[in-house]
């Protein structure tokens, strides 16, 4: 071993033992930083695993991607409408579609979604879904991955075939002890071959509108081909509740606008909104874009991210002190030392050296240790809630470094403290 | 070699504290003193007498206001305090009343801490600080912390710990001020076995037995050498090492 090494081991060695003399004492004064640091990477860990799940929801909807939805006018001119018996009529058109596809730069397609909520019955079982009249290409701007059989067709969108596919785990409840793939469903009144299985989504922008009826954690969809859903259903669409009913004229109720590439989502969003404008005379959709939101999440994350880890910071700074308050308690308790290591020969530099060891030593310690208890807080928050979180190297190695910062800064106080001693003063104290 | 060359030269060293505007405390108020290798000097005088600074000037522990000090020929008396720590390191070997161990470190650590301020590897001097301890008598001690020993022990650790950078002279200030007699014995006639060898010894001291044993009696007074007694009654000073290791083959 390099004779230098040896002499840093020596006096590290020697530091520790120093410390293990005061037991107790030392385990307390690094209590502050094993917190400092086990708060940072938890704090952290748990915003991380937080904004997570949002990104990963909103990335579902397509970076590339604006998606148009019709919201019902506000309720007063609603009232209005119903009360003269007469149809609300609202939403997006499909020469809403027609326009946007045609006016806005960089667009690749539109796609149109009518959704209909209507039960679906297989023999004596019926379950309400929400029935999508869609397009064909549908699965490859949701990005719908197909289990069996196939999607909707050109085919079957041209002649308005009674075709439907389903979601995996609704298909399983119709059909407990048939294969769906060779029987149809009842929808309305209407029979709908099934063509096709896919896996379920749940998406945000769904799971409001189905979701926020029965709380079901899946979404139970029904795809059939966008003319179907047009002729089979109409135009006008009457809702019975208790006592009174609903009539409602909505020709879409979605349209995802895809981008030819993400640079031109951000354009084309005011854009669209100006064109829409123009049309609507009441403000009937709304626009989400995934990119912005996507973009805001990463904000909240950053702003929320600076929260915890100032909490925590300050948390490693309290410790810091706290060794701080420790050193130079020790520095006075062990002045005699001192004086005697500078009669040996000791330089204020060995000195200087000496305690910053110490507290360098101490602040590592804590450390190691709250990395330790910092890495398994994390997992067992997400195992008794569920709280997702994830650790990310970073954020262990800015808690370490931190402590080790701590301890150099800290230290260094006492440590020059120690070595500006008189020699003869040191040796003379009691 | 000389037999009497003079290790240390003390020439017009005064030390004086300023206590307040006009007030200065003449510790040391210009003492001249030359030291052979191989004497036993014994420095004695009342409280407040300037043996201490004298001491502290010795030991490179304090810079004189005034004069000059050579040790081993070099000028240290306006040395900076880096190369002062080094040079006290190497050249002088303390030994204290209250004999100031290091309490976390074992005998043997004790004994190493010197050499690791010389920025010595302490691998390739472990047998010597091994042989060391053996000579004080606690080879078989070398890993028990100072709280576990006696007094004269503790002391026996001071003295192999003064002597592991194998100084030019040994400082000791009231080495048995701590010890009972019988013990306080024991630790003298070490020292006095160190002097046989060839070691340069400095001792403070109030007890006139303990003075008795050096050659050279210097009494301090007012920061002043008031009187030197040559002691005719202790064994000569030694000559130098060379015959010093001679007389011991032959003996």
């Amino acid at each position: 071993m390099n004779p230098l090494t040896f002499q840093f081991l020596v006096i590290v060695r020697l530091g520790v033992k120093s410390l293990l003399l005061h037991k107790l004492r030392s385990a307390l004064t690094m209590l502050g930083i094993i917190f400092g640091v086990c708060s940072v990477i938890a704090m952290l860990a748990i915003g991380e695993g937080a904004s997570y799940e949002a990104q990963e929801a909103i990335k579902k909807l397509g970076s590339a991607n604006i998606i148009l939805r019709s919201v019902k006018p506000p309720e007063d001119s609603r009232q209005s409408g119903a009360s003269r018996g007469l149809a609300v009529e609202y939403g997006l058109t499909y020469k809403d579609g027609a326009r946007i596809q045609a006016t806005i730069p960089g667009v690749q397609r539109v796609l149109p979604v009518r959704i209909i909520r209507e039960n679906v019955r297989f023999a004596q079982n019926s379950i309400p879904c929400q029935v999508l009249g869609t397009l064909p290409f549908y699965p490859e701007i949701v990005g719908l991955d197909i289990l069996r059989g196939r999607f909707l067709s050109e085919s079957d969108e041209l002649n308005s075939e009674n075709v439907c596919v389903l979601t995996r785990g609704l298909a399983q409840r119709l059909f407990p002890y048939q294969d769906p793939l060779e029987h149809s469903v009842k929808i309305d009144a209407f029979y709908y071959r099934v063509v096709g299985l896919v896996r379920e989504r749940n998406l945000p922008e769904q799971r409001t509108q189905a979701g926020k009826m029965e709380g079901q954690p899946l979404d139970n969809n029904v795809y059939i081909p966008l003319s179907a859903s047009r002729s089979r259903f109409g135009e006008v669409l009457i809702r019975r509740g208790a006592g009174s009913f609903e009539v409602e004229k909505v020709e879409l109720h979605q349209m995802t606008v895809q981008m030819r590439d993400t640079s031109a989502v951000e354009t084309a969003d005011p854009q669209i909104k100006t064109l829409l404008a123009r049309f609507h005379s009441k403000v009937d959709y709304e626009t989400i874009v995934p990119l912005q939101l996507l973009r805001q999440a990463e904000q909240t994350k950053r702003i929320f991210n600076i929260v915890l880890g100032s909490i925590a910071a300050i948390s490693l700074l309290v410790g810091g002190i706290g060794i701080m308050n420790i050193m130079l308690a020790t520095v006075t308790e062990r002045t005699r030392e001192i004086g005697v290591r500078r009669a040996l020969g000791a330089t204020r530099r060995d000195i200087t050296m000496q305690f910053l060891v110490e507290t360098v030593v101490l602040a590592i310690g804590g450390g190691l240790v709250g990395v330790l208890v910092g890495v398994v807080t994390p997992i067992i928050v997400s195992q008794l809630t569920t709280m997702k979180t994830i650790i990310t190297l970073w954020s262990v190695l800015l808690a370490f470094g931190i402590s080790g910062a701590v301890g150099v800064i800290f230290g260094l106080y006492p440590a020059k403290a120690a070595a500006e001693l008189d020699p003869i003063e040191a040796l003379r104290h009691e | 070699m000389p037999a009497a060359e003079a290790i240390i030269r003390l020439a017009g060293v005064k030390k004086h504290y300023a206590l307040g505007e006009d007030v200065t405390v003449r510790a040391l108020d210009g003492v001249d003193l030359a030291v052979q290798r191989g004497a036993y000097v014994a420095i004695m005088g009342p409280s407040g007498s300037g043996k201490s600074t004298l001491l502290n000037i010795l030991g490179c522990l304090d810079r004189p206001t005034n004069g000059q000090y050579f040790l081993g020929g070099t000028d240290v008396s306006r040395m900076p305090d880096d190369e002062l720590s080094l040079a006290r390191g190497r050249m002088i070997g303390f030994i204290f009343q209250s004999y100031n161990l290091i309490a976390q470190l074992t005998v043997i650590e004790n004994i190493q801490v010197p050499l690791l301020y010389q920025r010595k590897d302490l691998r390739v001097y472990y047998e010597h600080c091994v042989r060391l301890a053996e000579l004080v008598g606690l080879g078989d001690r070398l890993h028990h912390r100072p709280n576990q020993l006696s007094g004269g022990q503790q002391q026996r650790v001071a003295i192999a710990r003064s002597l592991v950078n194998d100084p030019l002279m040994i400082l000791a200030d009231e080495p048995t001020g701590n010890l009972d007699s019988r013990t306080g014995r024991e630790v003298l006639e070490l020292i006095g076995k160190l002097n046989r060898e060839g070691k340069t010894v400095i001792l403070v001291t109030h007890d006139e037995r303990v003075a008795a044993r050096a050659h050279r009696v210097i009494h301090m007074r007012d920061g002043l050498i008031d009187r030197e007694v040559l002691n005719p009654d202790a064994p000569p000073p030694a000559p130098g090492r060379g015959e010093a290791e001679a007389n011991q083959a032959q003996a």
